[in-house]
């Protein structure tokens, strides 16, 4: 095999090997999606978050418009304050607005239900950096079962 | 005192054996690098090692997604989950079988061959004959063939990656009815660029650098006999799936076992 038909054969290869790698990154990991736009950064603080991760999708009404970046321990008080990353797009959620940790279906993972509030005169807008003061804890098995065998006592 | 004799030797031997082999890695890759001249002979042994094993990677990578995809979903359509096929598909491609799959495949494929080739070299003198003309068997002939197939390897392991996917969807989606948009976006989800797609990556380069050393230098450390050639060939095989395996181990408890 002469070297012109040679180094087509390797062109071919490499061009192969990087069609694979570019579906890999956008088709399945989906980064062009992700990495695009700018961000800001909320907090919110919450009793448990159950099983949510860095990561976890932030949605309003089941459109993701950011993610969980990271979750730690508030020194002070002793709870959970999670740290989320929000498209720029995404903008101008009123003061009022309220979070909630939610499970997508029956065994699903953990994510984060936005809920914007109403906007009226006198409703400042979240700030980056703001914390969100309304929150929901993760609905934890164990609790919903203690409640549910406590009510039941009382009958 | 035979017994520890022999088990003397056996250590004297292999520790030997592990220095010959730095040494040629050292002359071969580290020392002198001269990329202008060897990079028309890298791109021949490239076809050689890479285009030569696409057939392979692609039809295996084919079925070992189609089989995931079948044994996936018998198992998880009884719990309704279904949908989480694709994910199931793609991290254990990602993180395992691409390059694991591949490595074993590209051993047995190339690397063989490679062992063959130099060991062939070697008894016909034709590395001597380099020699004698100042021509550096180390730079000329094993070079090439090492940095073929460390650059060829992980490319392969992601076609392999990537058409696996792909079988995946072709018997989950296409034949048995798991809906094609969550088969995606689950999937999107849940791999992570660099948690999962580069850390397949890091993991099949470890994994070029090694079969592709274990071979040449089988080849290129071979007893220059019919027989020698025979024993080094069935070597590079068992040795570099062995350390396949056991350096698989390894990297997926520093990579995934902290989570």
């Amino acid at each position: 095999m002469n070297s012109r038909k040679m180094e087509i054969a390797v062109g071919l290869f490499v061009s192969l090997a990087v069609a694979a790698f570019l579906m890999l990154a956008l088709k399945v990991a989906d980064q062009g999606m992700q990495g695009s736009g700018e961000t800001y950064e909320l907090f919110a603080k919450f009793d448990n978050i159950g099983g949510l991760k860095a990561r976890s999708a932030v949605k309003v009404g089941g459109v993701i418009i950011g993610r969980v970046d990271s979750i730690s321990l508030d020194k002070d008080d002793f709870t959970p304050v999670v740290k989320l990353v929000v498209s720029q797009e995404y903008g101008d959620f009123p003061d009022t607005s309220s979070v909630s940790i939610l499970t997508s279906g029956l065994l699903g993972e953990q994510y984060v239900g936005f809920q914007p509030g109403f906007s009226f005169d006198g409703v400042d807008t979240l700030k980056p950096g703001d914390f969100i003061e309304d929150t929901k804890s993760a609905l934890v098995l164990e609790d919903l079962i203690g409640q549910f065998l406590f009510s039941r006592n009382d009958e | 005192m035979e017994f520890f004799a022999r088990t003397g030797r056996n250590t004297i031997d292999g520790i030997t054996r592990i220095g010959r082999a730095s040494v040629m890695f050292w002359g071969a890759i580290v020392a002198r690098p001269r990329p202008m001249k060897s990079i028309p002979l890298t791109i021949k042994q490239m076809y050689v090692v890479g285009v030569q094993s696409l057939l392979i990677i692609l039809v295996s990578g084919l079925f070992i997604g189609m089989v995931m995809g079948l044994q996936g979903y018998t198992v998880l359509v009884n719990y309704g989950a279904e949908e989480s096929l694709g994910p199931m598909v793609a991290l254990s491609l990602l993180r395992e079988l691409g390059p694991v799959v591949t490595a074993l495949l590209f051993a047995g494929r190339a690397g063989s061959a490679l062992t063959a080739e130099i060991g062939l070299m070697k008894a016909t003198e034709q590395l001597s004959s380099l020699e004698m003309m100042a021509v550096d068997p180390l730079r000329q002939v094993i070079a090439p063939r090492l940095w073929a197939g460390i650059l060829t390897m992980p490319m392969l392991a992601l076609i392999f990656s990537a058409i696996g996917i792909l079988g995946g969807h072709l018997v989950g989606v296409d034949w048995l009815g798991v809906d094609a948009g969550s088969y995606w976006s689950i999937m999107q989800s849940a791999v992570d660029l660099n948690e999962d797609i580069m850390n397949g990556v890091i993991k099949s380069v470890v994994f070029a650098i090694v079969v592709t050393w274990i071979a040449v230098f089988n080849g290129y450390d071979s007893i220059p006999t019919s027989e020698g050639i025979s024993k080094a060939t069935t070597q590079t095989v068992v040795h570099s799936s062995l350390a396949v395996l056991g350096l698989d181990f390894v990297l997926t408890a520093v990579m995934f076992g902290t989570e």
